[in-house]
């Protein structure tokens, strides 16, 4: 009874020391923890690599920050980082007004245009008309979710929302869904997959509204913190200028994916 | 003290207060204390969006009555032939029986559930002719297969309270009908599957509550339940706090019910146990 | 048939996920006796509170008990892993001790800890309750402490009574450490989605992990009899 207790006693106290094993200089970046390809995804050693992972290193670097990836569920990233359990955002989150009220955050890092895939052969469109009966998946707090409950819910779209990107594409494979809509770059991710391949292809952009897609995609920060969110700012602005952005960005797209 | 027959100390009749010896002097400020701090929660927490939502959350919480309900009658109607192979059966189906409960218990339902749904999902490209069965329908829904594990769930579970319920029926009363000159199936009708059920019955408030607490993990498959709705709530609102501490006092009183509907039966039931 | 499930990506080594599907069991694993432990302490607090404590005392952990018992594991677990860890920093900062990292991990043992606490809370005060009461009595009258009454008398005899329902406890802390994948806590299930996402090799990754589960819980169970069987020696088989 005795070395039970003392066994207890011992592992209370080693999950005690879990508590303070990071120092206080890093900086904890979240990103939402599912395979987001190209941006961000997981190897099989449990490391995550993709363009936002190169990005975010090179911000880092440039703005002489010790940043650690921590991945955080996506529909909790922003109470995440309000209770300070990350301290950036580089998330492929897109800055919209809603967001602004609650977040803050850096210029734009890219922007890219919102697309629309679909089973093959079926005849969508992405309008409200060319979608109208059919089911479409969206990602839970993304402007697409946004997009498609103003855009196409009115028009008799039903929208299905899924926890992950990854897992609306998965069914769309499997026939539940007629189609998706996300990210171009992201959605050209999974059509240059097998299993995208063989079931589904483009249907076309949406169209543009900027009230509710938004400039681009920035850093998520939080509010109040000016002189991290100028360090932030300047290590973009840098690294765009030093060619550094240009040149890791060239691995992943042959086109410029900061956009206009 | 055993509680093999349970999976866990579920919420139970005996839990709820009693109204005489309730109200003693420490209570009553303690009450006090705990209405300030609902008035609290209600004056300096944000409840400004509830009203927007209450449909939804109506909506919602069928949808979640609905699932505990189904998946509890139809898991218990498995969980009797679980249970009586386990006692009698030949180990041709003893041996799978045994394996089914001990597999369904060794693994997370969510596990179970995601497997079900995106395992089963993957699988459907590589099969064209099932998107042309009649069940494709009822394929594309999410609903079936949140219903499906949650009922295996169930059926696994209390299959192993319905084994230890007909081992448990005395054996002397099996063979007063056998002297009957009763046939198998009589016996098995009239004896030994009434009794075997009145002894599960006790058991049947804490799996019932504990399925509901289940029935949340079906909102990660897209299933529109009260949980879905205030997870919607958060993202829409960006507020943590208050569509939790909602949703927590929403199951509180689901389960409060849920007590109060089995004591109330229960009671009605004179031969409760054995 | 062969193409049909690709076993080679459950290997250890890079390209395969085996290595990070160990991984994350470990993680689950160790969140799981994290939380077992911590849920035992306030289990054995809770117990002695409930039954020798003062009224305001029973009847607070009375509330913690029902609720704990009363909600979801899941909302439970958003509920602490948010709400939870910035209660502890606002009040580690009201003591002056400054905020906290608190790393997954650890939110991961506090959340399964509290959940736990409640439920071994119910077994071991129903446990203690069945010690005869002349045993401690007895102690008592030897002269014995409080304090050496429990560790000597009290914790041991309820031993045997509690038994089948700490186990329980157990198996149930290693499935619920499966409900942090919701908020993105790299343990076994979170890891197999990710791979299976990763990979499209949905049926392979959740079986692969469904095995592992299944696994602990089969070698738990047979450590379990060992245990039980050891701490009910002297006792009559009681049928």
């Amino acid at each position: 009874m005795k070395k039970t207790l003392k066994l207890l006693a011992l592992a209370a106290a080693l999950a005690v020391t879990g508590v303070a094993a990071a120092s206080a200089e890093t900086v904890k970046v979240g990103i939402a923890a599912e395979p987001y390809p190209p941006f961000t995804s997981p190897d099989a050693n449990g490391n995550w690599e993709g363009w936002e992972i190169e990005f975010m290193k090179a911000v880092c670097a440039e703005a002489k920050l010790e940043c650690v990836v921590t991945p955080v569920a996506w529909d909790g990233i922003i109470p995440a980082l309000a209770a300070k359990k990350i301290d950036m955002i580089i998330g492929s989150m897109s800055i919209t007004e809603e967001r602004l009220k609650t977040i803050d955050f850096s210029d734009k890092y890219y922007n890219t245009p919102t697309g629309v895939i679909g089973t093959k052969g079926e005849d969508i469109k992405p309008t409200p008309e060319g979608l109208a009966g059919k089911t479409l998946g969206v990602q839970v707090s993304t402007v697409h979710q946004a997009y498609a409950t103003k855009h196409f819910a009115p028009a008799g779209v039903e929208i299905k929302e899924y926890q992950t990107q990854d897992e609306a594409n998965q069914d769309l494979a499997a026939g539940r869904l007629d189609a998706v809509q996300a990210d171009a770059i992201a959605l050209d991710a999974f059509l240059q997959s097998d299993q995208g391949k063989a079931c589904c292809d483009y249907k076309g952009d949406v169209a543009q509204d900027v009230d509710v897609l938004g400039p681009g995609v920035g850093v998520g920060l939080r509010q109040g913190e000016a002189e991290f969110k100028d360090k932030i700012n300047a290590a973009i602005q840098a690294i765009r200028e030093n060619g550094t952005y240009d040149a890791f960005s060239k691995k992943y797209f042959d086109f410029d994916i900061y956009g206009g | 003290m055993s509680n093999e027959t349970t999976h866990a100390l579920a919420f139970s009749p005996q839990d709820l207060p009693k109204t005489e010896s309730f109200f003693k002097p420490h209570r009553i400020v303690l009450i006090v204390l705990f209405v300030g701090l609902v008035l609290a929660i209600a004056i300096f927490m944000r409840w400004d969006w509830l009203p927007r939502y209450l449909p939804r959350l109506g909506n919602g919480i069928l949808v979640s009555l609905a699932m505990l309900f189904s998946t509890s009658i139809l898991g218990f109607l498995l969980a009797i032939p679980l249970g009586l192979v386990q006692v009698t059966g030949p180990w041709l189906l003893k041996g799978p029986a045994r394996l089914f409960c001990t597999v369904i218990r060794g693994t997370p339902l969510l596990l179970q559930l995601w497997l079900l749904y995106y395992g089963l999902g993957s699988l459907f490209p590589q099969f064209p002719a099932i998107r042309q069965s009649f069940l494709w329908p009822y394929l594309r829904e999410a609903w079936p297969y949140g219903v499906a594990a949650l009922t295996i769930s169930f059926a696994a579970y209390e299959g192993e309270v319905m084994r230890g319920a007909f081992a448990g029926v005395p054996q002397g009363e099996l063979e007063a009908a056998r002297a009957y000159g009763m046939r198998r199936w009589t016996m098995f009708r009239r004896i030994w599957l009434p009794r075997a059920v009145h002894r599960a019955l006790p058991t049947l408030t804490g799996e019932t509550v504990l399925q509901l607490k289940s029935t949340p993990l079906v909102a990660t498959i897209t299933v529109i339940d009260v949980y879905a709705v205030i997870s919607k709530v958060r993202q829409e609102t960006f507020l943590t706090y208050e569509p939790l501490i909602l949703l927590a006092l929403v199951y509180m009183c689901l389960t409060g019910l849920l007590v109060l509907a089995f004591r109330y039966f229960e009671n009605r039931i004179p031969t409760r146990g054995a | 048939m062969d193409s049909f499930v690709n076993w080679s990506l459950l290997a250890l080594s890079a390209p395969g996920w085996g290595g990070a599907l160990l991984q994350g069991f470990l993680h689950s694993i160790e969140i799981a006796l994290g939380g077992y432990a911590l849920g035992l302490l306030l289990g054995i607090s809770g117990a002695f509170g409930k039954l020798y404590g003062g009224p305001v005392l029973r009847d607070l952990l009375e509330c913690y008990t029902t609720i704990v018992r009363a909600v979801p594991e899941l909302v439970l677990i958003l509920l602490l892993y948010y709400a939870g860890t910035d209660l502890l920093n606002q009040l580690l900062g009201l003591l002056g001790l400054g905020a906290v990292d608190i790393s997954g991990l650890m939110a991961g043992i506090f959340v399964i800890g509290v959940v736990q606490g409640a439920y071994s809370t119910e077994v071991l005060r129903g446990a203690i309750r069945a010690v005869p009461a002349g045993q401690i009595e007895a102690a008592r009258a030897y002269g014995m402490s409080p304090a050496k009454v429990l560790r000597r008398i009290t914790l041991p005899a309820m031993l045997p009574y509690a038994l089948p329902g700490l186990s329980n406890l157990w198996l149930i802390a290693t499935k619920d450490t499966a409900l942090l994948a919701v908020v993105g806590f790299a343990e076994l299930t979170l890891v197999t989605r990710q791979a299976a996402g990763a990979t499209k090799a949905y049926f392979l990754f959740f079986c692969a992990a469904g095995a592992l589960y299944l696994a602990l819980t089969l070698v738990s169970n047979a450590v379990i009899g060992v245990i039980e069987r050891h701490a009910r020696r002297g006792f009559v088989e009681q049928r």
